[in-house]
């Protein structure tokens, strides 16, 4: 089916999200919807769902014009979303998930016919490699294969166009891989495909044409052949964009954080860090690299305080840290956590509030037991200002802004006092360009002050990008330490999916090695 | 055109005015809704005007309006008395005429004083998150323990009785609510079900004690304690108006600054709200959340006890094992419509504090059942807590949502 939008303009009060966007996605082809959040994408793709009304402009659909009222008449013409947030329900099975809302029955009765769901089920997932199993529950299955069920929810409506908005963030890079081939089966079949993204490697790798969006219009058309990286960032951003991090060679000093030993349980009391060593020095920036869920997060929530340790010492500048996240914050250590609004900032505090969320009952924040207001809004518009973070005020709630620039405030609370020691988990995750060259470059530049910078991140871009060291973590352990400039990708990718590392190990990981067959 | 300055970043007074305003809007709204319908039962509760809209709706209308008006008056007048007598009263220099003029408004304040304490209560809770169903239970509590202070120490000059009597009022709730905070705090004990149960316990404690010697009055059968003396009683507020309101309103006024400062100026404020609205990121930030949890349910539970305390100090000057009307569960309500807001709570308390006074004067000028009352403040609350059906009904566009409307977190732990 041929999608055409013509002149799509959205207002909402104050703001112009969408203004004259053409876009037209031919059958069977994989369109990239590119643009940086707050581009307008995802207001864009409600209104082709039927979530909003346009203000201006229509929708053809083999060049008929419709109009939804609601997704239930875009899903009727054809039209399937798989939101960035699954829509599913837990303690369902796959197929029953799959039939909701469009469940086959039989009989006068109504009754269910789950036996016919499951075999149209199995059926769609045959044609096009989406290996699941319509029996499990939902909540026993992994992220990517949940996203299997949103998209075998969406055919078995039999739609024609397929929406997938940022589909990858929650992926590891295999299950990406995994997600491309599933599309562009997909699109051999006929399907077209809106795939909405802010990654410009893989707009690159799967897309067959590429819209970009910046301030709700469409900055250009265009094909992978034809463009670069840069050239998307810059239309994404609307001026040049430095996609490396322009960093020195670091110079490492004395040893600033080390782990010896360490085991960590998860909140099932399985062991997830198992006997883990590392160090890092200061003035240099260690990566974790690895598949999400290889202990990473048990690995950092140890090391600032937050999960019990069973056994091993953490220390920092030779003091044991690791009992209370107070005590880590005391000694030294910057935490940019994983998850911005879960664990990151207070959602209905202020800006203000919010950039003294570890330091309020500190001078000049406190006396006793009374806040200094004065003091808190003076720093806050002075690290307002300093981090760059576009707000009207510091006393809006740090719910309202967008993701960058929540990023940003987490980023002015950890960074802009004397630290030692810089814990960050997935420093850039679902930000755009222009935000993940900012935090890029702070984050070196804490390196360049002589701080040691600690990173997890699931991203091999970045990992690739900021790391002076990069260690590769996998059930558990760090199963390799290597060289930025002798890691490339596929090496990457293949140790974090558990593959043994048989040659060229940098000495310190051939030492562990030594000193786990010793222990063992 | 000259040139406009830049806008200071910080919200003027103007802009906090339009807030402030905004604010009350809703409940205002939620308010006159919940007297219209009330209206509107009033009407349907008489048989013999449901039967004359059969034969000449005009004149059932007109004899409807007649009974609202009536009521409705009735209910003003019992709650905030005649204004034309207190300017009579003033008028004439006649300080005995303008004082029993004032006695409504009395009544009203009295009604009110446990009403603010129990508010203050659920809303502080709120604040940090939890939901304090246990208010009740606390302000017996705190009752047992004021009433105890207050007959024990004959003799005791005022100004050291009172302030004792007070504290160790505070101190019994806050016992009372240190249980589920800690309950909660060390094994996850959910607060809700805690302080349910906790009420039972706290009725049935009340009713052992008044059985004991200590407590119960010398020669009495039933569950009533000893007086509380002189020197520990709060003299009323209006000299000459022995049964109105008294000097625990002044108290509760201050604990309702108190509150204020506590939450939005201190430390520990500052960690209640962070807990209340994120414990994750409060975790994360430093914040002992287990230790804030207990803080606060203690705290919590101090303020309803104060509510008992002012009630056997102040209005009833013994404990008997009616005492509270369910001051604890209305509280719960004024901090849905005080938005967890200290002033609004006291707001709110008041309010329900003047359809308290007004329902008996009402019943005995109209005949209309007390009952009615019950029905205009489960209106209210129900208008309250579905904001969008007032919205809807007077087409207001929805504002933005801030956090300050998350008044608890889930039901899960």
């Amino acid at each position: 089916m041929k999608l055409e939008l013509q002149g799509i303009t959205k207002r909402f009060p104050g703001v112009v999200a969408n203004e004259g966007v053409d876009l037209v996605v031919e059958p069977g082809e994989i369109h990239a919807l590119l643009g940086e959040n707050g581009a307008g994408k995802t207001t864009l793709m409600n209104v082709l769902y039927g979530l909003y009304r346009p203000d201006e402009g229509e929708i053809l659909l083999d060049g008929r014009s419709v109009t939804f009222h609601d997704p239930g008449d875009a899903i009727a013409a054809g039209i399937g979303m798989v939101h960035q947030h699954f829509m599913l329900v837990p303690v369902f099975t796959v197929t029953e998930n799959v039939m909701l809302g469009a469940e086959s029955t039989r009989g006068f009765g109504g009754l269910l016919d789950v036996a016919d769901a499951r075999r149209r089920i199995v059926e769609v997932s045959e044609r096009h490699g989406l290996r699941v199993d319509p029996d499990a529950l939902v909540e026993d299955l992994p992220v990517g294969v949940r996203q299997r069920v949103e998209i075998i929810k969406a055919l078995y409506r039999r739609s024609d166009v397929l929406i997938l908005d940022e589909p990858t963030a929650v992926l590891t890079p295999q299950e990406g891989e995994e997600l491309f081939a599933i599309m562009r089966s997909l699109a051999r079949s006929g399907t077209s495909i809106i795939f909405i993204t802010h990654k410009l490697n893989e707009v690159l790798q799967v897309a067959d044409r590429i819209t970009v969006l910046r301030r709700g219009r469409v900055a250009g058309t265009t094909t992978p052949g034809t463009t670069s990286r840069e050239q998307l960032a810059a239309m994404m951003v609307g001026r040049s964009v430095q996609l490396q991090v322009d960093k020195a060679p670091s110079e490492p000093a004395g040893t600033v954080l080390e782990i010896k030993g360490l085991v960590v349980c998860d909140d099932r009391d399985h062991v997830a860090v198992d006997g883990l060593d590392l160090t890092v020095h200061a003035g240099e920036i260690a990566c974790i690299a690895g598949v999400q869920g290889n202990g990473q997060t048990e690995l950092v929530e140890a090391v600032t305080g937050l999960r019990p340790v069973s056994a091993g010492t953490v220390t920092l500048d030779g003091r044991p840290i690791t009992a209370h996240p107070r005590r880590v914050f005391e000694a030294g250590c910057a935490h940019v956590p994983e998850d911005r609004l879960e664990d990151g900032l207070v959602p209905g505090f202020t800006i203000a509030d919010n950039l003294v969320l570890n330091s309020y009952y500190l001078a000049p924040y406190a006396t006793g037991l009374r806040l200094e207001r004065h003091a808190i809004l003076q720093r806050a518009r002075e690290q307002v200002a300093q981090y760059d973070v576009r707000t009207p005020s510091v006393f809006n709630d740090v719910a309202n802004l967008s993701g960058g620039n929540q990023q940003k405030v987490i980023v002015a609370r950890e960074f802009s006092r004397p630290i030692r020691l810089l814990v960050a988990a997935q420093p850039t995750r679902g930000l755009d360009v222009g935000s993940i060259e900012y935090i890029h470059r702070r984050i070196v530049e804490k390196r360049d002050e002589g701080t040691a910078v600690l990173i997890v991140s699931t991203e091999l871009d970045e990992v690739l990008a900021l790391a002076d060291r990069i260690a590769v973590m996998y059930q558990g352990r760090i199963v390799a330490i290597l060289d930025p400039a002798e890691a490339t990708p596929e090496r990457l990718g293949l140790l974090m999916g558990g593959a043994r590392p048989e040659e060229g190990l940098d000495p310190e990981a051939q030492e562990i090695a030594a000193a786990a067959a010793s222990a063992g | 055109m000259a040139a406009v300055p830049e806008r200071p970043t910080r919200p003027g007074l103007t802009r906090q005015a339009v807030t402030f305003g905004r604010g009350l809007l809703l409940p205002a709204l939620a308010i006159l809704t919940a007297l219209i319908l009330g209206a509107l039962v009033i009407v349907l509760s008489d048989p013999d005007l449901v039967t004359l809209f059969g034969v000449d709706p005009v004149a059932a209308l007109g004899a409807s309006w007649d009974l609202v008006a009536a009521a409705y008056g009735a209910l003003i007048a019992g709650s905030i008395g005649n204004p034309g007598d207190l300017v009579g009263a003033l008028a004439a220099g006649d300080l005995d005429a303008f004082v029993a003029a004032l006695d409504p408004i009395s009544v009203t304040l009295q009604r009110s004083t446990p009403l603010i304490f129990a508010g203050l209560s659920v809303a502080l809770a709120f604040r940090s998150g939890l939901f304090n169903i246990g208010a009740e239970g606390q302000l017996y509590l705190g009752a047992l323990f004021a009433v105890f202070v207050g007959f024990s120490f004959p003799g005791l000059p005022f100004f050291i009785h009172i302030p004792l009597a007070v504290a160790a009022g505070f101190l019994g709730g806050a016992l009372w609510g240190f249980i589920p905070g800690f309950l909660k705090a060390r094994t996850g004990a959910h607060e809700v079900i805690v302080t349910i149960m906790l009420n039972y316990v706290a009725y049935r404690l009340i009713d052992l004690a008044l059985k004991t010697d200590v407590f119960q009055r010398p020669g009495r059968e039933d569950p009533i304690s000893k007086e509380v003396v002189e020197s520990a009683a709060l003299p009323p507020l209006i000299p000459g108006l022995a049964a109105g309101v008294h000097w625990g309103l002044v108290i509760a006024l201050i604990a309702a600054a108190v509150v204020s400062w506590l939450l939005f100026r201190s430390t520990k404020g500052f960690e209640f709200r962070a807990v209340g609205l994120n414990p994750q990121a409060a975790r994360y930030a430093g914040i002992d959340t287990g230790r804030t949890v207990i803080l606060a349910m203690a705290v919590c539970g101090g303020l309803a006890g104060l509510a008992g305390t002012s009630e056997v100090l102040g209005s009833n000057r013994r404990l008997v094992s009616g005492l509270s009307p369910g001051y604890g569960f209305d509280a719960i309500a004024l901090a849905l419509l005080g938005r967890s807001r200290p002033l609004g709570v006291v707001a709110a308390a008041l309010l329900f504090g003047a359809l308290r006074a007004g329902a008996t004067p009402m019943q005995a000028a109209t005949g209309i059942p007390i009952d009615l009352v019950v029905v205009v403040q489960a209106l209210v609350i129900m208008f309250i807590a579905a904001p969008a059906l007032v919205r809807g009904l007077y087409r207001i566009r929805a504002g933005r949502t801030t956090g300050t409307e998350v008044f608890s977190k889930g039901w899960g732990t």
